[in-house]
């Protein structure tokens, strides 16, 4: 019999857990994609396709009882996986009034308080001193907990992320920050326009340690980010973790991709985050391809509801625009 | 009743909210252990100790953006800005991230933290630190803007920013901080909104907020020896704005000079004359007039950055037009 690959180390439901949450997040995103071209969503629509591993994982290392994420515009797969109903999230991007943030925030701006999901934000590199802030705020109240704060490749370059790091290391905030490399910044090789390729190295200046994590495996990403959180909660360190990962869609929705190649984007499908741990979890006998269909089954009529449900839902009424300005 | 200076009188209202309230805490550059870049904080630091009274690095993006953050989930943040020139640097956080979460979240995320400083030219600085920055954060809708000119209206105002749910902008001046008066030993808050008379008067409405109430006082002194009986309007909080304490005015005097330090484009001074054009138009016996800075840069030179502002001269030239009184 063959060696087994992850069913030694891990529990079924846990690898359930796991493959359904990133099997929900792309056909949610599906839907969505395909609800902008029927100009039911506008604006900009960032998907996360391709990159589903990176929030799945490691966001399976946190309570969110205790612990806080907060992360850019590309923002679905952390709401859905902090415990955002799908419902609430399409009927975010639909702008209507049973939104998460009732029809006044859209795709980027995905806010989930009692879930601790801290957004959802606009500006590139903007909260990454936010998040600083709410990992002080653990450290201030003497609490348990930790922030993780994600941001991409084109980010890390703003100053913002350089003032973050130096706080979070003086202070010995519980604070791990997490690059989602997927190695364009719009259509911007972070090649090009980044002094030093291996980004999780940029912890260096503030002696914070780094770790470069395959974003295309889900364990590989909860695995690193575990040790992150216990280094953060019981010695006060924050760390920066580069995961490398790949987003199939373009930057947004209308970005024709012409800055890179049919081969290389085919080659990254073949490292599919989700056929990784289907084929892991088929090759160790704890999952059959039946029982894999019925997963997606499930999670097309999620994203199907969804869209039911955010069509069904009424249009915020004239009179909140102004209201939730001032408390 | 005792007599204390405007830094003084912020001091004790910090003082007094971190005694009061454990989530309230001070941080900015040179705030603890040099007690204060102009003195504010002095002491604080040995009397609180290092958790409430934190020094920051030069980085004002990323420590004002740090409080904005403690902010989001509970705590009571005082950012001081050593000045609100450098604030432009955090200028990104407050207006995408403070002013603008509890909106774009669907009314889920309160923001109480009050942003201090600074703010107006005061002498020899140049351009880069003597702005009077007011209008662009008076701009911002989610953003409160306080503008005191005493140290009584200082401590009132300030303890009711500490104790507000929403991001509050709180305006001082260097030039305002030796400044004298009385602040009683009690305490007292003064709500945001309201508009306070200085001074009474029936021919001629002088509308004014932060530091250049105190031209426009010995203005309405000049103007009394022309036989004309000034009112001094000191509108003390931009955002809200007292309107109705501007119409009641000018409906009393049918006159109104606004006096403004910012610039004049687009300013808080231009917004409150066009209010008043408006909604007091058939009331109105002349223009309204606007004395602002000039619209240029702060200039080095003593005798030209003295031009560049608004002077009791150009409030009293500004009011005689008004009254045409050659």
């Amino acid at each position: 019999m063959a060696e087994k690959r992850i069913a030694d180390k891990y529990d079924r439901d846990f690898l359930l857990k796991l493959l359904e949450e990133m099997v929900i997040i792309r056909r949610v995103e599906e839907k969505a994609a395909q609800m902008y071209g029927l100009q039911k969503i506008g604006g900009f629509l960032h998907l996360y396709i391709g990159q589903e591993a990176v929030a799945v994982g490691s966001m399976a290392a946190l309570d969110l009882k205790k612990d806080y994420v907060m992360t850019t515009y590309r923002d679905h797969a952390h709401a859905l996986v902090a415990g955002m109903s799908a419902d609430a999230l399409m009927a975010e991007m639909y702008g209507k009034a049973t939104g998460c943030a009732k029809g006044k925030g859209g795709s980027m701006h995905m806010f989930d308080a009692e879930n601790h999901m801290l957004g959802g934000h606009g500006i590139v590199g903007s909260h990454m001193p936010l998040a600083t802030g709410v990992a002080f705020k653990i450290k201030y109240l003497e609490e348990d907990g930790v922030v993780l704060c994600y941001f991409g490749d084109g980010a890390i370059h703003q100053g913002a992320f350089h003032e973050a790091l130096n706080l979070a290391k003086v202070w010995e905030l519980p604070i791990v920050y997490i690059v989602e490399n997927n190695q364009y910044g719009m259509g911007t090789d972070f090649r090009r326009i980044s002094a030093v390729h291996d980004l999780y190295k940029k912890g260096c200046s503030y002696d914070i340690p780094g770790a470069l994590v395959n974003g295309m495996d889900v364990l590989e990403m909860y695995e690193a980010t575990k040790e992150a959180v216990a280094r953060a909660k019981e010695e006060g360190i924050p760390t920066l973790l580069e995961a490398r990962t790949y987003r199939y869609r373009g930057h947004s929705m209308s970005d024709p991709g012409k800055y890179r190649t049919r081969e290389e984007l085919d080659e990254y499908r073949k490292q599919d985050p989700i056929l990784f741990l289907k084929s892991d979890m088929i090759h160790d006998g704890l999952l059959t391809e039946e029982e894999y269909q019925e997963i997606d089954k499930k999670a097309k009529k999620i994203a199907d509801d969804s869209a039911e449900f955010a069509e069904n839902s009424p249009d915020p009424e004239p009179e909140a625009l102004y209201e939730d300005i001032y408390v | 009743m005792p007599e204390i200076t405007f830094r003084e009188a912020i001091r004790q209202a910090i003082d007094e909210e971190i005694a009061r309230d454990e989530r309230v805490f001070i941080l900015g550059e040179e705030v603890a252990q040099y007690d204060g870049a102009y003195k504010v904080t002095q002491g604080l630091l040995s009397k609180h100790g290092e958790k409430r009274v934190i020094d920051t690095p030069i980085a004002e993006e990323g420590f004002t953006g740090i409080a904005v953050g403690a902010a989001m989930v509970g705590l009571r943040p005082i950012v001081e800005w050593m000045t609100f020139n450098f604030s432009l640097m955090a200028y990104d956080t407050v207006v995408n991230s403070a002013a603008k979460m509890r909106y774009m979240s669907g009314g889920q995320f309160s923001m109480p933290i009050v942003f201090r400083g600074p703010n107006g030219p005061a002498e020899y600085l140049a351009s880069q630190h003597s702005q009077a920055l007011q209008s662009i954060y008076a701009h911002i809708p989610g953003l409160k803007v306080v503008t005191p000119a005493t140290p009584y209206d200082a401590k009132g105002l300030l303890k009711t920013a500490i104790r507000d749910d929403n991001p509050v902008i709180f305006m001082e001046a260097e030039m305002m901080y030796n400044l004298k008066g009385e602040v009683p030993e009690e305490e007292y808050l003064i709500p945001f909104g309201e508009a306070d008379i200085k001074r009474e008067g029936k021919d001629i409405s002088l509308i004014v907020h932060a530091k250049p109430l105190h031209m426009v006082l010995k203005a309405a002194e000049q103007l009394e020896k022309l036989g004309v009986d000034a009112e001094v309007v000191d509108l003390r909080s931009i955002r809200p704005l007292d309107e109705k304490a501007i119409y009641d005015s000018v409906k009393k005097t049918n006159r109104a000079v606004v006096i403004d330090e910012s610039w004049p484009f687009a300013s808080v001074g231009s917004h409150v004359a066009w209010l008043i054009s408006r909604n007091c138009f058939d009331l109105l016996d002349a223009p309204v007039e606007l004395v602002s800075s000039e619209d240029v840069p702060m200039p080095y030179n003593h005798k030209l950055e003295l031009a560049a502002q608004p002077t009791v001269d150009k409030i009293v030239a500004a009011a005689k037009e008004v009254l045409y009184l050659k």
